[in-house]
């Protein structure tokens, strides 16, 4: 958690600056979900992103170098300067790619436990989506055809409460987006996203759901993001472009995943500040460390740029 | 060795390349609406459930996007699935997963996944079905990069080239048209492949080029024959791909003849026709300006009459080449 936190904060200078030019939506607010999410998964295990995949890509155990290299856009990134910060995949750790395109993952996610369910691998796939998603009509043909067929998927719904900048009042007549997987006759829950001992409950216990047949499991995360839709904060960009009120954001703030895991660590003993700042130093050496790494790596070739067209 | 004489129609030949590729590979499976019903897919599913099983044979309710999608999908996670659409209009539900997602996977993804996916799309027209039960779609998945489109026009390269769709790495759409359904010819019983990308002469001549692909290459070699009577000596290509192009074959006919005739069952404008010609005009070759004979830039209709009107068969193709070519 604390990693996908300072990894994203790290962009920060980079985008203003400009040496990062992909459109980076950064995680920072919602880390609890994916950590607490693929915490309870096997290495061998699958989950799809969307645009905002920062924080999935690193909790499955996606390599940091690679990924800040990819952000840097260049020839050693995970996808090799083809995809940008938008596409992140890892499949040696499960993975399996990401995409911008609101709800375009969700039924491939369906498709990958279909095929689980084929080769009876016992395998568990989660599709991570946003709240924006809830409008595109792929997500209830893809729920349907998932409870048809009792699929081994996680709809983890990450609701951040904006569609863009969008809220979700002005999209939806009611923001109760667990329901949605009800009449599919899908067990679904509702949680705070922002606490990630929750997530991590709800989380395994719907992966055990899944891995004997009891699936498909929804679940939506209420959370909310602590940086722009896209970059670090539209206003210091110079946009303006991000129109949530101010006393909403201070009140999020409060909710920091972050802070609230410190503090419940703290009070029970289990760590204490000191060793909390030596893993933040030591985190931070590594995410410098990636930051050089991609810095100093060569751009791809102008003579591949047709390579990865077809695989021969 | 199978015997030279063993023939089989059209929609069988497909039918034996599914159950021949199941029986030798366990990642494939076919998904899709009305999988077990000869009203949507002809007999080209006969016998597929029984031997395999509904759960590699999964007939699936009416939701184009999602059911691609999770074709797309089960590729990405190591599968060969074929998808298949009953009526190519209902497969621009499915644009976001084929365009968006599966042909652009490999690339966005350096080269770490492919998606080994078949979507299979049948082109069913005439029989006064209007203009959302008839459309030759083709050209929109060839504008793609990261989509191969093959389409067959023979028994034969039914067969071959679904073998080879399903065995590819890519993103292949396989389009068929139900007018050649019944069509038999020699198909040999063993598995065997037709390569992705290569054409074939079907008739040498000397005087023009016809290039066509699908049901139009069928109408081809009938045109072919009256055109001799006449004394027009057609050398007729059947592309079997439309991406990638066999141009070479291409090149070294028009070289030869220095004209060009193209047939399409598709729209005139930024088409099969279009690419065809430009490509032919690019070459140098042409001695004579191209000849097309393609759907008029209007939807279908339904009455008879005007469907009569509409769709380009062999006679319009000896029509169109004796009235440009006669010497």
């Amino acid at each position: 958690m604390i990693k996908i936190r300072l990894v994203e904060e790290s962009f920060v200078e980079p985008i203003v600056k400009g040496e990062i030019k992909t459109p980076c939506h950064l995680y920072t607010g919602e880390e609890a979900i994916a950590t607490g999410v693929c915490a309870t998964l096997n290495l061998d295990d699958r989950v799809f992103g969307n645009h905002r995949s920062h924080g999935h890509y690193l909790a499955k155990g996606g390599s940091l170098k690679k990924m800040v290299a990819e952000i840097y856009s260049r020839k050693t990134g995970c996808a090799k300067g083809r995809g940008g910060s938008m596409h992140l995949c890892a499949p040696d750790v499960g993975m399996m790619g990401a995409a911008p395109i609101v709800g375009g993952t969700i039924s491939l996610a369906v498709g990958s436990a279909l095929a689980s369910k084929i080769k009876k691998d016992k395998r568990v796939t989660v599709s991570f989506f946003g709240d924006g998603a809830t409008g595109e009509g792929v997500l209830y043909e893809s729920l349907n055809f998932a409870s048809l067929k009792k699929l081994s998927i996680i709809f983890a719904c990450e609701n951040n409460l904006y569609s863009t900048h969008m809220p979700i009042n002005e999209c939806r007549p009611d923001s109760d987006i667990y329901k949605i997987a009800l009449p599919f006759d899908i067990k679904s829950f509702r949680v705070d996203g922002n606490d990630v001992l929750k997530v991590y409950e709800i989380a395994k216990k719907s992966v055990e759901m899944c891995r004997s047949g009891k699936g498909p499991v929804f679940i939506e995360f209420l959370t909310y993001r602590l940086r722009g839709h896209v970059g670090p904060d539209d206003n210091i960009q110079g946009t303006h472009t991000d129109i949530r009120p101010k006393s909403e954001i201070e009140k999020w703030r409060k909710k920091d995943p972050l802070k609230k895991f410190e503090k419940y660590l703290i009070r029970n003993k289990i760590t204490d500040d000191q060793k909390l700042k030596s893993i933040k130093k030591e985190i931070e050496k590594e995410v410098i460390t990636a930051h050089n790494f991609a810095k100093n790596s060569p751009y791809p070739k102008e003579n591949e740029l047709e390579k990865y067209v077809f695989k021969k | 060795m199978s015997s030279k004489n063993r023939k089989l129609s059209y929609s069988l030949a497909i039918n034996e390349a599914l159950h021949q590729t199941m029986g030798t590979d366990n990642s494939v499976f076919l998904i899709g609406q009305g999988v077990k019903s000869p009203w949507y897919v002809g007999n080209t599913a006969r016998g597929l459930l029984e031997r395999f099983g509904p759960q590699k044979i999964i007939d699936t309710p009416v939701s184009e996007n999602a059911i691609t999608g999770c074709a797309v999908g089960a590729a990405i996670a190591g599968m060969r699935p074929v998808v298949v659409h009953p009526r190519m209009d209902f497969m621009l539900y499915a644009l976001d997963p084929i365009i968006n997602e599966a042909a652009n996977w490999y690339y966005m993804n350096g080269g770490n996944l492919s998606v080994p996916v078949v979507i299979w799309g049948i082109i069913n027209r005439g029989g006064e079905q209007a203009a959302q039960h008839s459309q030759a779609l083709h050209g929109i998945f060839a504008h793609i990069p990261g989509l191969k489109v093959v389409m067959p026009s023979t028994p034969y390269d039914a067969k071959g080239l679904m073998v080879s769709a399903i065995s590819d790495d890519n993103p292949v759409v396989f389009i068929d048209d139900r007018w050649l359904y019944a069509v038999e010819d020699y198909v040999p019983k063993e598995i065997y492949s037709v390569e992705i990308g290569k054409g074939v002469i079907r008739r040498n001549g000397k005087d023009v080029t016809l290039v066509s692909v699908s049901y139009m290459a069928y109408q081809s070699v009938k045109a072919a024959k009256e055109l001799e009577k006449s004394g027009i000596d057609v050398e007729i290509i059947d592309l079997r791909s439309i991406k990638p192009i066999d141009k070479n074959l291409l090149f070294k006919s028009i070289k030869k003849t220095g004209k060009l005739v193209v047939a399409d069952a598709g729209w005139k404008t930024c088409g099969f026709s279009s690419e065809i010609s430009a490509l032919a005009g690019e070459s140098g070759y042409l001695k004579l300006p191209v000849l097309r004979i393609t759907l008029p830039d209007c939807p279908a209709p339904a009455s008879r009459m005007l469907e009569k009107a509409y769709y380009p068969d062999y006679k319009k193709i000896v029509a169109a080449v004796k009235k440009t070519f006669k010497k």
